[in-house]
């Protein structure tokens, strides 16, 4: 299939028909005809909040016309993958996560890419397309040409330019591609450039893969002061808090909770870190302000970690039966609802309008009286710091250590790696993935520690819980009791790998290249840009 | 995939007629189908507007250099497609003599469609050779136009012995009575009484109407040109019998 569209406004443009009969000749005998009564339909296409099943080259639609609704999947050629008619029974209501979707191909082709990912609405248009059909001297079709003339009504209303697309009929390619030929050449007529979704995107002023709720780095040039280039960095982190509030109130899936906490983690370090750049008083009121929505997003998302992994922990019962932990889900179900009713309240607060507002405001009032130091210079001052202390922390792990120092290397850890990924924009995208290649093993290792740690600690407090309630039978606590050890176990395995996985870390090559960054970004290497 | 065959040994009884229109309602159910149209007379490919004309010619397919993929065209009805007649499909008997096991030789051709269709229509000529041999081997479904007369009920025995000698895979037979005049009280009486007493005839018969006659004229099946009209009705009726027992479900 060939697409083109009509240059210019869909309301305003050059008739189609007019368009085809006074500038494309058909020779060869062939003449159009109308194809029939054009056909209505509303148009969805859905997506994660992040983009990922447009990142993996996969477009998911609903079309809905006055007799049927369909789901549809497209690869990245454009080629149909998967097609499902939906009825009222089956129709999901969005947004909703793929395990709700009917079951079918479209499901299975999907679920791997967006995983604990809801689908949403990203755009939606109404359509009406009409048919125009190339005949021979037979009055055969011998090939179709279909107008789709879009209405785009979420998330603003737009007029996408008409777009027109020219189907061979079977056993007729090469007549169709001259048509093809006849049709660009058309004034006012071009080649698409990009698919539907992309042409009512750009009509409603979006663009398919941006990511308004990632906490990415911020492309920043390494010689302006320092201060400037942290509240571009803030600003950003600021923009990502608040592109994942609405899904977090509405609970649409837990990745908005999930990146809302790293912005805010984020932030948290940037202040602790690089804040002595910034106006005085100005780090210590948002320190605490940041470290009061820190922990109020900490049990909600406790508890979703326990309920994302809690299938993989039955799994692994070994003399329980997996039906034993229903009571244990049922009360983690309802903790988690009641500790969310507390998030989103917060979230609603005046404290956090108050926050956002004026946290906005002040870093909009930066203005840096000094050119120095310069973003580069921070960055290198703070990497080679950062990268000490991480060193230091791991140094001083004997096998005799409680789990709390490594908790404590975990932090330093993970101090590094966010400075490294705020000033990501100074440093060559190889080199970075290089630089942290070990830190990110020696964080896994350490990440896997502690968070058997904390569900350990957690799963016992709850045990507690509901041996006061006298609600659960004692299978059940069997049962907790199994995934306790469980957790003991891979506690004990992620503690055994530590020695090997600081090893890298610490040594002289893995090291050379972290100091390689500071080098780049410090004064000469910032200089030179 | 279901194969289906409109099958007679004379000709002029509504074979291709109902190959198209059949083949038309399939499509129009959902089902994805391919009508081959194996008589050189290439009646059912003027009825679609195709040239009746495969490169290469029948030699061509029966021997494999062109395979049967490639020869086939869209229609212009949606899910509908046909592998042209040629005038060479004259010689489909002398070719498939030197083909080895001629009488399994156009089910071996269509095996590698099964994945693209979900029903295959093969309208033959008129006669019994080998050609006929090897549809009766390929088809699911004998779909047998009879001008209602004894003699075409004895033709219909003919033909039901001869396929139940087969061995392995056996055709079912499903005639039905078309062109009927309802002026000769022969035909509506052998017409109204046959189908009631043997199991192997629709129920559903197809008089002789001058709306049928027309397709030539408009060049499109009964069905997609006056879908409302008697000729219709009963073509709707029919492949809703036939589609029944060939088992293919909506």
């Amino acid at each position: 299939m060939r697409e083109f569209v009509l240059d210019g406004d869909a309301r305003h443009g050059p008739d189609v028909l007019a368009a085809m009969a006074g500038g494309v000749t058909l020779d060869g005998g062939l003449a159009w005809a109308n194809g029939g009564r054009s056909q209505a339909s509303r148009r969805s296409w859905l997506d994660t909040f992040d983009w990922r099943l447009y990142r993996a080259g996969l477009t998911l639609e609903q079309a809905a016309c006055r007799d049927r609704t369909d789901l549809i999947l497209t690869g990245r050629d454009g080629e149909t993958m998967a097609e499902q008619q939906l009825t009222p029974a089956t129709a999901p209501r969005w947004p909703c996560l793929v395990s709700e979707l009917p079951p079918g191909p479209i499901r299975e082709l999907v679920e791997p890419v967006a995983g604990v990912r809801a689908l949403c609405p990203v755009v939606r248009a109404t359509s009406k397309v009409t048919e125009l059909r190339a005949l021979n001297d037979d009055a055969k079709t011998v090939a179709r040409l279909a107008v789709d003339r879009m209405a785009v009504t979420f998330p603003a209303r737009a007029a996408p330019p008409v777009r027109l697309m020219l189907s061979p009929v079977r056993g007729y390619a090469g007549i169709t591609d001259r048509i093809g030929g006849a049709i660009s050449g058309v004034p006012g007529i071009v080649a698409a450039r990009g698919s539907a979704l992309e042409t009512v995107l750009a009509a409603a002023g979006l663009h398919a893969g941006d990511l308004p709720g990632k906490a990415a780095a911020v492309p920043l040039s390494p010689s302006i002061p320092a201060a400037q280039g942290l509240a571009a960095i803030l600003t950003a982190l600021l923009d990502a808090v608040e592109a994942n509030v609405p899904g977090t109130r509405r609970d649409i899936d837990s990745e908005f909770l999930h990146d809302l906490r790293i912005a805010v983690r984020r932030t948290r370090s940037a202040l602790k870190l690089c804040g002595r750049v910034l106006p005085a008083g100005l780090t210590r009121e948002y320190r605490a302000e940041f470290r009061w929505l820190g922990d109020l997003t900490t049990p909600t998302r406790d508890l979703d970690v326990y309920l994302l992994d809690f299938g993989r922990m039955t799994a692994g019962l070994i003399a329980a039966a997996p039906a034993d932990l229903t009571p244990f889900h049922d009360y983690l179900v309802r903790s988690r609802a009641a500790q969310h009713r507390r998030l989103v309240a917060g979230l609603r607060s005046a404290r956090f309008a108050r926050l956002t507002l004026s946290w906005r405001a002040a870093l909009e009032e930066i203005r840096p009286a000094r050119k120095r130091p310069t973003l580069a210079q921070l960055a290198a001052d703070r990497l080679s710091a950062a990268q000490r202390k991480a060193l230091r922390a791991g140094q001083l792990i004997s096998p005799g250590s409680p789990p709390e120092s490594l908790h404590e290397l975990r932090k330093r850890c993970k101090e590094l790696r966010y400075l490294i990924e705020m000033f990501g924009s100074l440093y060559d995208p190889g080199q970075r993935w290089q630089a942290v290649r070990e830190l990110k093993a020696l964080q896994d290792c350490l990440g896997s520690f502690q968070d058997a740690e904390v569900q350990l600690t957690e799963i016992r407090a709850f045990a507690r819980q509901l041996l006061a309630d006298r609600s659960v039978p004692a299978e059940t606590l069997l049962a907790m009791g199994e995934i306790a050890a469980g957790l003991a176990v891979a506690q004990r395995d992620a503690r055994r790998e530590f020695d090997g996985r600081f090893a890298d870390f610490a040594s002289e090559a893995s090291q050379d290249r972290l100091a390689e960054l500071t080098r780049i970004a410090g004064p000469a290497g910032g200089a030179g840009r | 995939m279901k194969i289906f065959a409109t099958y007679n040994i004379k000709g002029g009884v509504g074979k291709t007629v109902t190959a198209v229109n059949l083949g038309y309602l399939a499509a129009r159910d959902g089902h994805r189908v391919l009508l081959w149209d194996l008589d050189p007379q290439g009646a059912a490919s003027y009825l679609f507007r195709i040239k009746p004309r495969v490169k290469g010619g029948g030699k061509a397919l029966i021997r494999g250099t062109k395979s049967v993929d490639s020869a086939i065209k869209g229609t212009d009805f949606d899910g509908l497609d046909l592998l042209p007649a040629d005038f060479t499909y004259r010689n489909l008997d002398l070719l498939l003599d030197s083909a080895k096991q001629p009488a399994r030789r156009l089910a071996a051709l269509l095996a590698p469609l099964k994945a693209d269709y979900d029903a295959v229509f093969l309208d033959c000529p008129p006669s019994i050779s080998l050609l006929s041999e090897s549809v009766l081997h390929a088809a699911d479904l004998l779909l047998v136009p009879l001008i209602p007369t004894t003699l075409s009920v004895r033709t219909l025995d003919q033909l039901t012995e001869f396929v139940s000698g087969f061995n392995g895979h056996r055709p079912d037979v499903l005639a039905f009575f078309s062109m009927i005049d309802r002026r000769k009280r022969l035909h509506t009486q052998i017409a109204a009484d046959l189908p009631a007493q043997r199991p192997d005839f629709a129920a559903t018969a197809i008089p002789a109407l001058s709306l049928i006659e027309q397709m030539a004229v408009k060049r499109a099946p009964v069905s997609a040109f006056s879908p409302r009209s008697l000729a219709a009705r009963q073509y709707s009726q029919l492949w809703q019998e036939a589609r029944d027992r060939a088992g293919l479900t909506a």
